[in-house]
């Protein structure tokens, strides 16, 4: 589950030059927070999908989302909250594996149903897909071994279907 | 039909209605300027580029249309952007043609190239970089209803060189229809009722309008609402004009510099009808306490501009002409009882609040800038269009000018540009050739955009100008008096020029006065002589603009004469 004070805002916008820009310039020049950003292209090309993560209280979302419906470029603003969504988040782990832990971070990739992606002298590389809980919890746990770095997606969601 | 960039651009222009265009030209804009020439679009050629994007702020404010630019890449676009972002403010439609250097050569810090579509991604509605001559058409078609429709505002338009001297087969654009753009202009009835019953039932009710109600030429339709409800009015700066000045129900300007009655009545209202405002913080001081006692509605196009600062009983999304013909309509069927009984307790409340506190000002020897305003206002019969500066200069035009109808004071309210009143004044006068246009200045602000002068003497335009010169720059100097314990610091203008040989310099008619016995003449004669003329009024230094509200305070918190 997210924060309270978490938003989702799934963004529909033209896949045009400088609409991310737009997007981002809002964000810096109305002081707003971005904690995370991903886009990319639609089934319809014209089409991008902008799912972003900001912290803020009700009254300065509902500002946000204002403002971000307001840009030219922008389609539509969906708000994602409770649990009428999916949401998901991938990171790439570079763990230090030492030989005395491999057979420990193994394990844990298989509790945690992750795969290794790249295997080195000494570090794996490990992909990790899930929501927020799932990626802190093997962050937490594979640091004692050493985390030597992280490429994180930021969050992309959708709405649940009508069971 | 085989057409060049430049000559798709002029075709556009002529479809859109477009006479006048204020520009400055340069190396990459030469094929639109050599297009432009042969057709019959007349171009104003300003002495710097930010007076250009002023004189079609001023243009469009006085004819409540499009105001047009065309200036040159690099710098020539760079000095577009005090103006854009003033417009951005108060919400005026401006188109801004920028020339850009050839396609293949953007990223290459060429030549006077700037990234002038990244510059003003913040201050404009919107804008676009046209990167091939097929999509100039549209572009330039979409430009004009994204400058005009819902909140109004400025629009950049980036055209490469190569994209104006391409030669292509033309093809009509067609209607402009955006899925992504589609402003909300009618009011949802179930809100309006809502506002129906509160002003059935309001005892002390107020409305507060601004240039929301101008721009959409909502004036008359509010003077009816304020009279069939027998409401009073009260406005932002940009507001004024909007309600007759010289009504009854007028309460003057609301805020920092508003009238003593008009922020009170704001206090005590238990009903504040917002329609076409913002509210900016000059407007309400402390949130906390602004119109605490009131139910407040908040009716603008914009929804972002409702609950940004202030939180609302009733949000009305619509625009102000639309919402308020349809709440006058509702309102016919409505009975609300005995209007003069009813109302007379508050209307006495205000007079009482009039009386004890009204704007005012000691005429002593040297000549007082609140006196020159009024005066002016007298010798015109309140007929003038007024643009201003931006100061003390402003406020006192503001106070002591009343206007009657829209579209008659012209003022940089939001972005609050010093040299913004020449060249408004201008685009002003190019709009209105037959009326009296007459920039109210200071002798800091007249001097940013003064090169102005002479665009008005070549293009043979009456304009003139009032400065009230007192040797400061004297709203800072004001503020550092009363909160910085009268240190002045770098706010004395120590070597102006002198304006009236400036004037004569630049071609135009240059009069002083120097006390308050020579101001009614020096005024007549200024304003009957045929041409440009500077009249510089030497008045009292240290005059201060009051009531004045402390930044941040509450609005009941004023300083008084």
């Amino acid at each position: 589950m997210l924060d309270a004070d978490k938003h989702v805002l799934s963004i529909l916008v033209e896949n045009q030059p400088g609409v991310l820009s737009r997007i981002s310039g809002l964000f810096s020049g109305r002081g707003f927070n971005i904690e995370s950003l991903c886009v990319a292209v639609t089934t319809d090309p014209t089409v991008s999908r902008v799912t972003l993560v900001t912290k803020a209280d009700q009254t300065i979302v509902e500002q946000i989302k204002k403002q971000l419906n307001k840009l030219i470029n922008v389609i539509k603003v969906h708000e994602l909250t409770g649990s009428e969504f999916v949401e998901r988040e991938m990171v790439l782990i570079k763990v230090l594996a030492k030989p005395e832990y491999r057979a420990e971070i193994l394990r844990m990739v298989d509790i945690f149903r992750c795969k290794v992606v790249d295997v080195g002298a000494e570090h794996y590389t490990i992909e990790v897909t899930g929501d927020e809980g799932k990626l802190q919890a093997i962050l937490s746990l594979l640091k004692p071994i050493g985390i030597k770095e992280i490429a994180r997606t930021g969050v992309i969601a959708l709405f649940r279907e009508p069971k | 039909m085989e057409l060049t960039g430049a000559q798709i651009l002029i075709k556009m222009l002529k479809e859109e209605g477009v006479k006048n265009i204020f520009g400055y030209p340069g190396g990459v804009v030469i094929d639109i300027y050599d297009e432009l020439m042969k057709s019959d679009i007349r171009h104003i050629l300003v002495r710097h580029e930010q007076g250009a994007v002023h004189a079609a702020d001023g243009y469009a404010r006085a004819t409540g249309g499009v105001g047009v630019c065309l200036v040159t890449s690099g710098p020539g676009a760079t000095n577009t952007v005090t103006g854009i972002a003033s417009a951005y403010m108060d919400s005026i439609p401006v188109v801004v043609f920028t020339g850009q250097v050839p396609v293949h050569l953007i990223g290459n810090d060429a030549f006077q190239e700037v990234d002038i579509v990244g510059i003003t991604r913040p201050c404009t509605k919107h804008n676009f970089l046209v990167k091939s001559t097929e999509e100039l058409a549209h572009t330039i078609k979409e430009a004009f209803h994204i400058a005009r429709s819902g909140r109004p505002g400025p629009v950049l338009v980036d055209i490469p060189k190569n994209v104006s001297t391409a030669r292509i087969k033309y093809k009509a654009p067609g209607p402009v229809k955006m899925r992504t753009y589609n402003p909300t202009y009618k009011p949802n009835k179930r809100q309006l009722q809502k506002v129906v019953d509160l002003i059935k039932v309001a005892e002390k009710p107020v409305i507060f309008a601004g240039g929301g109600v101008i721009l959409s030429k909502a004036a008359s339709a509010l003077t009816k609402l304020a009279q069939r409800a027998r409401i009073p009015v009260t406005t932002t700066l940009m507001g004024l004009g909007a309600f007759p000045g010289t009504d009854p129900l007028w309460l003057g300007m609301i805020g920092m510099h508003g009238t003593y009655r008009s922020n009170m009545s704001t206090a005590h209202c238990d009903l504040f009808l917002a329609i076409g405002v913002r509210f900016d913080d000059r407007v309400t001081g402390k949130t906390d306490t602004f119109a605490s006692q009131a139910q407040i509605v908040h009716i603008d196009i914009d929804p972002t501009s409702i609950r940004k600062n202030i939180p609302v009983a009733v949000p009305v999304v619509g625009d102000c002409k639309c919402t308020l013909e349809e709440l006058n309509e509702m309102l016919e069927s409505v009975d609300l009882g005995d209007l003069d009984n009813r109302r007379k307790p508050w209307l006495d409340q205000i007079q009482a609040w009039k009386s004890t506190n009204p704007l005012a000002y000691h005429q002593e020897e040297t000549i007082k800038p609140q006196y020159v305003v009024e005066k002016l206002y007298e010798l015109t019969k309140g007929e003038a269009i007024i643009t201003t500066e931006v100061g003390q200069n402003q406020m006192w035009a503001a106070q002591y000018y009343h206007f009657d109808k829209p579209n008659h004071f012209i003022t940089s309210g939001g972005l609050g540009v010093m040299g913004f009143g020449l060249p408004a004044a201008i685009g002003a006068q190019i709009a209105c050739p037959d009326r009296l246009v007459v920039d109210i200045a200071g002798d800091g602000s007249i001097q940013m955009n003064i090169q102005e002068m002479a665009t008005a003497v070549q293009c043979n335009l009456p304009v003139k100008v009032v400065i009230l010169n007192n040797g400061y720059l004297g709203m800072v100097r004001q503020w550092q008096q009363l909160f910085y314990d009268k240190r002045y610091c770098c706010t004395c203008m120590e070597h102006a020029p002198d304006f009236v040989k400036l004037a004569e310099a630049y071609g135009a008619t240059g009069l002083r006065a120097r006390k308050p016995e020579e101001v009614e003449e020096v005024l007549k004669k200024g304003l009957s002589t045929p041409g440009p003329v500077i009249m510089d009024f030497v008045v009292e230094k240290e005059e201060c603009v009051y009531p004045m509200v402390p930044a941040g305070a509450p609005i009941t918190e004023m300083l008084l004469v």
